[in-house]
């Protein structure tokens, strides 16, 4: 699985609050709709700016904060292709997993806001191209892997009816 | 080599020998959703092409977050629910009822040992009676209220030894703020949290609660204790369930250990935007108040609104200031309300809702103007939380909101307790 697009960068602790607010999530469930608004906290005109298949790049601790599995939908609604940052809140990462937004763990000090970042999730490696830089990626956890290949869990329940690994 | 709580009750639970970073499959023993998080769940449950829930007594879903509703679209989510509920003949709360996380213990849906998902992230709540539970998203609420398992990454333990007795004054909402302002918002990541000591066992089940409700804020999966004969017996008054407490072995691994002597703490408060921003209350400055709230899944019980209620009674709430009271359940509700606790809080000016989350999560209920400073008890105080994205938070004890909203300015409330 390959990933292509620009560097859209965010500091430490960005919380679930952040990436998609209380104010505009408890009122529906249209993701589209919901889009519109995702980081609008932090950057009011974030969802005008990101073309498809940018990538969000944050510190530590990205998705802290409420378990609202709304911020990965709005952040996938956005046509965000993947999150990138040197750590995740675990409530998050397993959102992402099961909903099928790639999300990659490493050291994100090397990229800058607007680099042209390439993704290659079998080789675990992400290439700036803006700079040259290659980064070693975290690899995923066999079970996430699978979860995440398959699409997310409601396709993994829909194909086996429960969890089933080897 | 010896296990600790969160290793023991994943390892009973998955039928494996299971060790810190092992991943498992494991069976649930309550599956909890609320009106934020169950309609997409709902929506996945169809997707995954379900018809029956596993078993519909170990399966609970609360409206709370937005109740009574107040828009449309959410009313719409509301009715998905009750259908639902009615449906699969699970247990359902509806508004009034209370919040999500006073009402799974106090309705005796979790005992010690057990292993308990919930659909939002203060789930480690229960971990204070010594039960292994955690927060999820939508898609795993929908998973376990299927298949009645779930995956887990055995989670490393962060151990705090906590010792010595709080002040007069200062309560366990003030020791949880310290602890996250010394570990930070990301200090127990991927960890279960143990906390043990002399501090905890002076502590009520109540008070109990406040630190494991607030474990997530460091990052943690769970918030476990022990369970003691505390805990035994406020189980037992709440629960026929049957059960047989874990605890940690001796010679258990530990990520991390911490040791704290507590006597000296004194209240603590957390400053915008983020909870581990805590300082000292004597450290913290003048900061005037527009508004107060007292309520929430991490202080809105029977022992926080008796502390509030004691440095309220026969005082006004300065006239700068609002306060916000929400009872975490109806039960408390109308125990308070048998106490005099809510005619003490109606005639020193407060405005008294219906339990619920809304002050805290910016739904209603409260939402502050541009500018205002805002003292709560909630274990939140992220930029646009309350519904306003320029206003500003500041977490505190109840008593330390109630000695506040009636000086108009944070107040160290031993001032008024004397």
């Amino acid at each position: 699985m390959k990933l292509a697009g620009k560097c859209h960068k965010f500091g430490n602790d960005v919380n679930t609050d952040y990436i998609i607010s209380g104010r505009h999530k408890f009122k529906t469930l249209d993701m589209k709709e919901l889009a519109k608004h995702v980081m609008e906290d932090l950057d009011p005109e974030f969802y005008n700016k990101v073309s498809t298949g940018d990538f969000i790049v944050a510190g530590t601790n990205f998705g802290c904060g409420s378990s609202r599995e709304q911020a990965p939908l709005a952040i996938i609604n956005a046509d965000i292709g993947a999150v990138i940052a040197k750590s995740f809140a675990r409530i998050f990462y397993r959102n992402c997993i099961n909903t099928g937004l790639p999300l990659i763990e490493c050291d994100t000090d090397q990229i800058n806001p607007g680099d042209e970042l390439e993704i290659d999730l079998d080789q675990g490696t992400l290439l700036n191209k803006t700079t040259g830089a290659v980064i070693a990626i975290t690899p995923l956890p066999p079970v996430m892997l699978k979860i995440l290949s398959e699409g997310g869990l409601v396709e993994h329940f829909k194909k086996y009816g429960t969890f089933h690994f080897d | 080599m010896g296990k600790t709580i969160a290793e023991k009750i994943l390892s009973q639970k998955s039928g494996r020998d299971a060790k810190a970073n092992d991943i498992v499959i494991a069976d649930l023993d309550f599956v909890m959703g609320q009106d934020g998080t169950s309609p997409l769940a709902i929506k996945a449950f169809q997707e995954m092409q379900a018809s029956k829930v596993f078993d519909p007594a170990r399966i609970a879903m609360v409206i709370d977050h937005s109740a009574p509703s107040p828009l449309e679209g959410v009313s719409e989510l509301h009715r998905q629910m009750r259908v639902f509920a009615r449906e699969q003949q699970i247990n359902f709360y509806d508004i009034g009822d209370g919040v999500c996380h006073q009402l799974v213990p106090e309705q005796g849906h979790v005992v010690p040992g057990d292993l308990v998902i919930g659909a939002d992230s203060h789930t480690c709540t229960y971990g204070a009676i010594n039960a292994l539970s955690t927060g999820v998203g939508s898609t795993d609420l929908a998973a376990g209220i299927i298949s009645g398992k779930l995956w887990f990454k055995v989670p490393e333990t962060f151990k705090f030894i906590l010792n010595g007795k709080l002040g007069e004054g200062v309560y366990s909402k003030d020791l949880i703020l310290f602890l996250i302002g010394e570990v930070t918002a990301d200090g127990a990541t991927y960890m279960a949290a143990e906390y043990c000591g002399e501090a905890i066992s002076d502590l009520s089940v109540d008070a109990r609660f406040t630190i494991s409700n607030m474990a997530i804020e460091m990052g943690a999966k769970c918030g476990l204790m022990e369970a003691d004969d505390k805990t035994i017996e406020w189980v037992k008054k709440h629960s026929r369930k049957e059960f047989v407490p874990v605890s940690a072995d001796a010679d258990a691994v530990y990520a991390k250990v911490k040791e704290y002597d507590v006597s000296s703490l004194e209240p603590q408060i957390a400053r915008p935007h983020t909870v581990d921003n805590v300082v000292g209350i004597s450290q913290l400055g003048e900061v005037p108040i527009q508004q107060g709230v007292i309520g929430t899944c991490t202080n809105g019980r029977m022992e926080d609104l008796r502390i509030a209620a004691r440095i309220l009674k026969g005082r006004k709430i300065n006239k700068e200031a609002r306060l916000i009271v929400a009872p975490a359940s109806r039960q408390i509700m109308i125990e308070a309300m048998r106490e005099g606790l809510i005619e003490t809080f109606i005639q020193a000016g407060a405005a008294v809702v219906t339990p619920g989350c809304g002050p805290c999560v910016g739904t209603h209920n409260g939402v502050p103007s541009d500018g205002e400073n805002v003292i709560s008890t909630a274990n939140r105080n992220f930029k646009g939380r309350m519904g306003n994205n320029k206003a500003f938070i500041y977490l505190g004890s109840p008593a330390t909101v109630a000695a506040s909203v009636i000086n108009g300015r944070i107040t160290d409330p031993r001032q008024l307790l004397s």
